[in-house]
């Protein structure tokens, strides 16, 4: 691989850094109680909350590193923090 | 002189434990030198820390390749990090994982000690963060340092009731450790 | 007695002992730490001294430009695109002749981004008028603050120094060091006497309007105070050594040179490591030694000739790079040792934090001994 001149690169190279790997306890969605707020999506630090077809929400598990912040903000406590076994 | 590495993720407290386990050595009456290779300084990176001990004054200052001791805070990072580089016959591994059956490539000769830290440290601290508890497994597979020396590199780092818990979550580690090793 | 701490931690506890009245610092990797230190202590009152918050480097050393000239012992810290702000105002504190000690925690300039270490930005400040003082570890870099208040501050000097230690590699490692107590550091260096500085009752400007008559003259002067400052380098770190047993009366320092045929010619922490490649080296059979240049500015050009006229090849480790030009060091000991007969090589090696190992230093002699040099060293071909 060549370096590109001037230590340029186009967007979009952090999405080869898979950061799921990193978890302790990773969130799991209850879509039954979801209210669709979408407060879940908005605070994810990865962005990596998104929005399913029923318009509820769920966490790509492949770059959410389990910081536990959309279950803090969760008005309806849908999400909860399990452990991962490792 | 023999060395350390210790492979983590930003936030688990590598660096810290480079230091304490240093402190704890200089304590215990010799040469001691501790430094961190940061990659991004972010939380859940993979970090290297680094402890070198010798009964002379250190000089050296390049990164730890072959090391004597290692210390793995996070078993994922096996999968990312060739953990065991540059280790030979008589090494030792300390390695946080649920698994006692853990098996990965283990170069021949190596010493491998596994124990369930994040448990520890999330029944004696409430988070999963493993350093303390690490080094009192540390202490008791090498005898680099001793149980003492380490407690009170725990006082002079946290105050108080973080103190006495670490304290515990070192202690439960070196117990454990003991009995196997 | 030793203690157990880290580098950046250190140099915090003595420039507190160094009871510095005006502090003027904006925080930045990797000297982030010292700052953070230092502005604890002025908050719990273990300093009298004032610390300015600025908004940048430039504003920092500004500050410190202006205490200084108020008559204030003054110190301030940064690295890498920090003290590149501080461009103008490190000329003009040279010109003004103010004696400012800063540590510089070394580190590479962008672009590429990168925080950690090379030399490259405190050498390019090489012709910036500031004295520049090089440290192999952390207990070096802690003696070269007391010492460099001393030989700034003599009136036959009356420049400002930058105390260089490497970036991570000493900033941040913990190891044990000799911290001086407050009374030794007060028997050591006498209270700040500022030549002359600002005062209302009898004013004064600093850094005038020189026309073509006087500009020359004046940085003839700037020159002179540098030629000066070895002799005063060499005085304030014999009384070191007198009351500390640590001597720093040397501006360049020989490591198992004595029957060396190839001579490693370094800076920094870089040494300590070349040091424990030489002992293997001369295990095997190879005559290899080391000097170490303490001093930058003033250049030891005269001291570095006198110890290298026993070898036949000298080896430059420079970590920095004069894009166009060469390292450096390198051009600066070529000079040095021009009409010698003496071959020497420079090799550009560990920027931007590239980790330099005992058998990269055995590889380099290896170079020297070949003939192969003036040369980046180490790099990875197989991405370009």
């Amino acid at each position: 691989m060549a370096l590109r001149v001037g230590c340029a690169a186009p967007p979009g190279r952090a999405r080869d850094n898979k950061t799921g790997a990193w978890r302790v306890f990773k969130p799991v969605f209850d879509p039954e109680t979801c209210s669709r707020c979408g407060m879940c999506a908005m605070v994810c630090p990865e962005g990596c909350v998104r929005e399913t077809e029923e318009g509820t929400f769920e966490p790509d598990l492949d770059y959410c590193k389990g910081c536990g912040i959309c279950m803090e903000v969760c008005p309806k406590k849908s999400i909860r923090m399990e452990k991962e076994e490792k | 002189m023999r060395e350390l590495r210790i492979h983590g993720r930003g936030g688990q407290g590598s660096v810290t434990a480079a230091e304490l386990i240093a402190y704890a050595a200089f304590e215990g009456g010799v040469f001691s030198q501790a430094f961190p290779a940061f990659g991004v300084e972010r939380r859940g990176a993979p970090v290297q820390a680094f402890v070198r001990f010798s009964d002379e004054k250190i000089r050296l200052r390049s990164q730890v390749y072959e090391p004597d001791y290692i210390i793995v805070q996070d078993p994922t990072l096996i999968g990312d990090v060739d953990v065991f580089n540059g280790m030979s016959t008589g090494g030792i591994a300390i390695i946080n994982t649920e698994k006692p059956d853990f098996d990965s490539r283990v170069p021949e000769g190596v010493k491998v000690y596994t124990i369930d830290a994040t448990t520890i440290a999330l029944e004696e601290l409430g988070v999963p963060i493993t350093n303390t508890t690490l080094m009192g497994a540390f202490a008791a597979a090498t005898g680099e340092i001793g149980l003492e020396p380490l407690k009170n590199a725990l006082r002079r780092r946290f105050s108080g009731s973080m103190a006495d818990k670490n304290i515990k979550a070192a202690e439960r580690a070196y117990n454990q450790i003991g009995g196997a090793a | 007695m030793l203690e157990f701490m880290e580098g950046s931690h250190a140099v915090a506890e003595i420039v507190k002992r160094c009871r510095p009245q005006v502090i003027a610092a904006y925080p930045i990797t990797p000297q982030t730490h010292i700052v953070e230190d230092l502005a604890q202590m002025v908050a719990n009152c273990e300093i009298d001294a004032e610390y300015i918050t600025v908004e940048s480097e430039f504003s920092a050393l500004s500050a410190c430009l202006g205490a200084s000239a108020a008559g204030s012992r003054v110190y301030s810290a940064t690295t890498s695109q920090g003290l590149a702000l501080m461009f103008e105002v490190c000329f003009n504190a040279a010109g003004m002749r103010q004696p400012i000690v800063m540590t510089i925690a070394n580190r590479s300039l962008g672009a590429p981004l990168s925080i950690w270490n090379d030399q490259q930005d405190s050498i390019s400040l090489r012709d910036s008028g500031w004295l520049q003082f090089y440290a192999e570890d952390n207990q070096e870099t802690v003696d070269l603050h007391m010492i460099a208040y001393k030989v700034c501050e003599d009136h036959d000097i009356l420049l400002p120094a930058f105390v260089c230690f490497d970036g991570f590699i000493l900033s941040h490692t913990y190891e044990p060091v000799a911290i001086p107590t407050q009374e030794e550091v007060d028997a050591y260096l006498p209270a700040f006497n500022p030549y002359q500085r600002l005062d209302a009752e009898n004013p004064l400007s600093f850094g005038m309007y020189a026309t073509p008559e006087y500009y020359m003259e004046f940085r003839y002067e700037v020159d002179r105070a540098q030629q000066r400052a070895k002799d005063a380098f060499i005085k304030a770190g014999r009384e070191f050594g007198e009351q500390f047993g640590r001597d720093y009366s040397a501006l360049v320092e020989g490591y198992r040179l004595e029957d060396a045929d190839t001579a490693l010619v370094a800076m920094g922490s870089i040494c300590g490591t070349a040091k424990d490649a030489i002992d293997e080296m001369r295990d095997a059979g190879k005559k290899v030694g080391l000097l170490k240049i303490r001093t930058f500015r003033p250049f030891p050009a005269q001291e570095i000739a006198a110890a290298l006229s026993g070898v036949s090849t000298v080896a430059v480790l420079d970590k920095n790079i004069s894009l166009g030009s060469g390292g450096a060091v390198g051009t600066e000991v070529k000079a040095a040792l021009y009409g010698s007969g003496i071959s020497v090589y420079d090799y550009i090696i560990a920027l931007g934090g590239r980790d330099v190992r005992k058998r990269d230093i055995a590889a380099v002699v290896d170079l020297a001994e070949k003939g192969e040099g003036d040369m980046f060293y180490g790099l990875r071909t197989e991405v370009l």
